[in-house]
């Protein structure tokens, strides 16, 4: 049958813990890494790989990352876009200093200092909850931008105050600078989120994760039962921040190619990923990549439609897409507050009863 | 006395005054904070739509005069009609009453018993919405608002102050924009203040403010309330609107303000209407006499972006509830 545990027996304990525990979900996740590493590398093209498949990849780390401190661990950051800067400037200063040594370490280092920030700056969570502590990452957005518009040696002296990503290749294939193919682009940036999930899957579902989700509940409560709040809030801080920075790295080497701090990880950014993890579902893997999905597809739809579809001009356009988007949100949480994965979670109910629901 | 101390006298009054301005904004935050628990981050928005509709009002636009135009090529902007300030400016609260029932009709009645961080999203939403909204409406330009404030520097101060410095101190330097904010905000909070103590729908208001269930089960109408609270918290970005559209002009920045106001509101307490008010002094004081004595000689400047919120930070880490907020008690 189409979608059903029956039949499915468990006899090992691997197999009782396994991730998928219904085969259809097995199969299909295994068809979808196929078409992803397989078939998509094969047809890609410029418009496909710049407007939708490489912004939804990067998008995903950093969506994954947020959700990981606010779906798991509960501890609400608007400082997102600052810790992709840090992750982008220091890939910067790794190239440029080292650059002999491959781009994909760089990346690596990029996000363990993004998490040694994220951690410093995750210390106040320990005694500032709620709304107060999201307007306190607000401070750490606002210094990291300012930090890295200022003091010259973080973008180089370069007289624009921009950064640029210099040539780089992996296994002998461009993937940064200006010579760079579609399909590389694609295939570095998948690699990454497929790894980003896998990290987040196994340590959601570890005694750390659970850690995590005893503070999200009720941090008194999980403090009583002994976790250790430190440990638990800002490991959660570390482990977000390192794919965040990761991301960040990623959307200025890949992607961009050349960023400016204030205008490529400011305030808005932090707002999207936001936006990303709650349209998606909190603490919900497969949320965060329909939350990056909905976000990216939407955004370029809009566009299409207002400028392509009834030729209006541009900045008529931009203002009209405020609208709309402004409008979706709220009408995606009036109609489904817990996102596009609780909506994922009722279509299985449905399913498994299929063709009998009563 | 040298005069290298009264530019720092006449800086630490105008982070004083500065402070005071970013208070009008944090107070909308309080007041639909303390009433629904919400966090609206589309206060800094509201603001700058209600200068939009001030403007727009005043001058005569026709509302959405550039989507007109787009659709069926016509070439029509104004009315050819100027309406008086205070004409004007009634029938903007007007239109932030019409929009408070919008509100509560499409948005908080839809989102009861959510989680906080739900309805925070949904007012980021309501920003979103507006300031696209507010635009398509009155167009983006930068527009000029006059409601006949006095403007520039104060010359009675000017002249009053110049004997205490050196020969090179022409006085000290005030906006009478300012001054003239400054009176309208203690104004405000004595009439809030005035108004939740010795009314009725006040005492309803503390009263939602306090246990929202237990307000419900003696008869006030929860519904009716959020609209007074978001008309009151338009009321106040009108106010807050109009001052500063009056010092900076009419243009999209002026929603950026909210992002000034939330650390004002992190040291005053997201509860307390005067902790709105001296957490704007402080905060407006302590960024300007940190950007003169040591941002702008040392740091390379423009470290009133961040200064505020870490100041802000570094008070929370003694007090999590913030200076005047309610006490936090958590129990098991």
């Amino acid at each position: 049958m189409l979608y059903r545990e029956s039949g499915d027996f468990k006899t090992t304990y691997a197999k009782d813990n396994q991730t998928f525990p219904i085969k259809f979900d097995r199969v299909a996740y295994y068809l979808i890494l196929a078409v992803a590493f397989l078939v998509v590398p094969f047809f890609i093209n410029d418009y496909w790989a710049n407007a939708i498949l490489v912004p939804f990849l990067i998008f995903v780390i950093a969506t994954l990352g947020l959700n990981v401190l606010t779906g798991y661990c509960g501890q609400l950051s608007l400082g997102t876009g600052g810790f992709m800067a840090v992750g982008a400037y220091s890939t910067y200063k790794l190239m440029t200093s080292f650059p002999d040594v491959s781009i994909v370490i760089h990346i690596l280092l990029a996000g363990l200092i993004t998490a040694a920030v994220g951690a410093v700056f995750g210390l106040p969570s320990l005694r500032i909850k709620g709304f107060y502590l999201a307007v306190s990452t607000l401070a750490a957005q606002f210094f990291l931008i300012w930090l890295f518009n200022r003091v010259p040696w973080f973008y180089n002296f370069s007289a624009s105050g921009m950064i640029a990503a210099p040539e780089r290749s992996v296994l002998g294939v461009n993937v940064t600078g200006p010579n760079v193919e579609a399909w590389a682009q694609y295939m570095i940036c998948l690699v990454f989120v497929v790894a980003s999930a896998w990290l987040v899957r196994n340590l959601t579902r570890g005694s750390i994760g659970r850690e995590w989700m005893a503070i999200r509940d009720m941090d008194i409560a999980a403090e009583i039962i002994g976790v250790n709040p430190l440990k638990a809030k800002l490991s959660a801080f570390a482990v977000s921040s390192f794919l965040i920075g990761i991301s960040g790295a990623l959307l200025f080497t890949v992607y961009l190619g050349a960023a400016e701090a204030g205008e490529a990880f400011g305030i808005l950014k932090s707002f999207l990923i936001l936006f990303m993890v709650i349209i998606g579902g909190l603490g919900s893997i497969l949320g965060s990549f329909a939350g990056a999905a909905f976000m990216v597809l939407m955004s370029v739809l809009v566009k299409n439609v207002l400028v392509g579809g009834f030729g209006w001009p541009t900045d008529l356009a931009a203002h009209f897409e405020y609208v709309i988007v402004g409008g979706l949100i709220i009408f995606f949480l009036i109609v489904e507050p817990h996102g596009l994965a609780q909506l994922w979670r009722l279509i299985k109910e449905k399913l498994r009863l299929w063709p009998f629901p009563h | 006395m040298s005069a290298g101390f009264y530019f720092g006298v006449e800086v630490f009054l105008n982070g004083l005054m500065t402070g005071v301005m970013y208070s009008l904004v944090a107070l909308g935050f309080v007041l639909i904070f303390k009433a629904s628990g919400v966090f609206n981050y589309a206060q800094g928005v509201m603001a700058l739509f209600a200068a939009l509709t001030l403007v727009g009002i005043q001058n005569g636009q026709i509302p959405f005069a550039h989507l007109i135009n787009a659709i069926f090529g016509t070439h029509v902007y104004h009315f050819g009609w100027t309406v008086p300030a205070l004409f004007a400016i009634l029938l903007t609260a007007v239109v932030m009453v019409i929009f408070a029932i919008l509100v509560e009709k499409l948005i908080l009645k839809r989102l009861v018993n959510q989680e906080p961080i739900i309805l925070f999203m949904a007012t980021i939403g309501l920003a979103y919405f507006m300031e696209g909204f507010g635009d398509l409406m009155w167009g983006s330009d930068i527009k000029k608002l006059d409601v006949g404030i006095p403007q520039g520097g104060n010359l009675w101060i000017e002249e009053n102050t110049a004997f205490l410095g050196g020969p090179d101190f022409l006085g000290i330097y005030i906006d009478s924009l300012d001054i003239v904010a400054t009176i309208v905000a203690v104004f405000l909070v004595l009439t809030l203040v005035l108004f939740s103590q010795y009314t009725k729908t006040g005492r309803a208001l503390r009263a939602v403010a306090d246990d929202n269930q237990a307000a419900l089960s003696v008869g006030i109408s929860l519904r009716a309330i959020w609209v007074i609270v978001w008309s009151i918290a338009g009321f106040v970005a009108l106010v807050a609107g109009i001052m500063w559209g009056a010092k900076s002009g009419v243009q999209f920045s002026l929603s950026l303000i909210a992002l000034k106001a939330l650390p004002v509101l992190m040291l005053g307490g997201f509860t307390s209407i005067p902790g709105a008010i001296i957490g704007g002094m402080i905060i407006g004081v302590g960024e300007k006499m940190f950007e003169f004595l040591i941002g702008a000689p040392f740091l390379g400047g423009a470290t009133e972006n961040w200064f505020a919120y870490m100041l802000a930070l570094l008070f929370l880490v003694f007090r999590p509830q913030g200076l005047f907020g309610d006490k936090i008690i958590e129990r098991v």
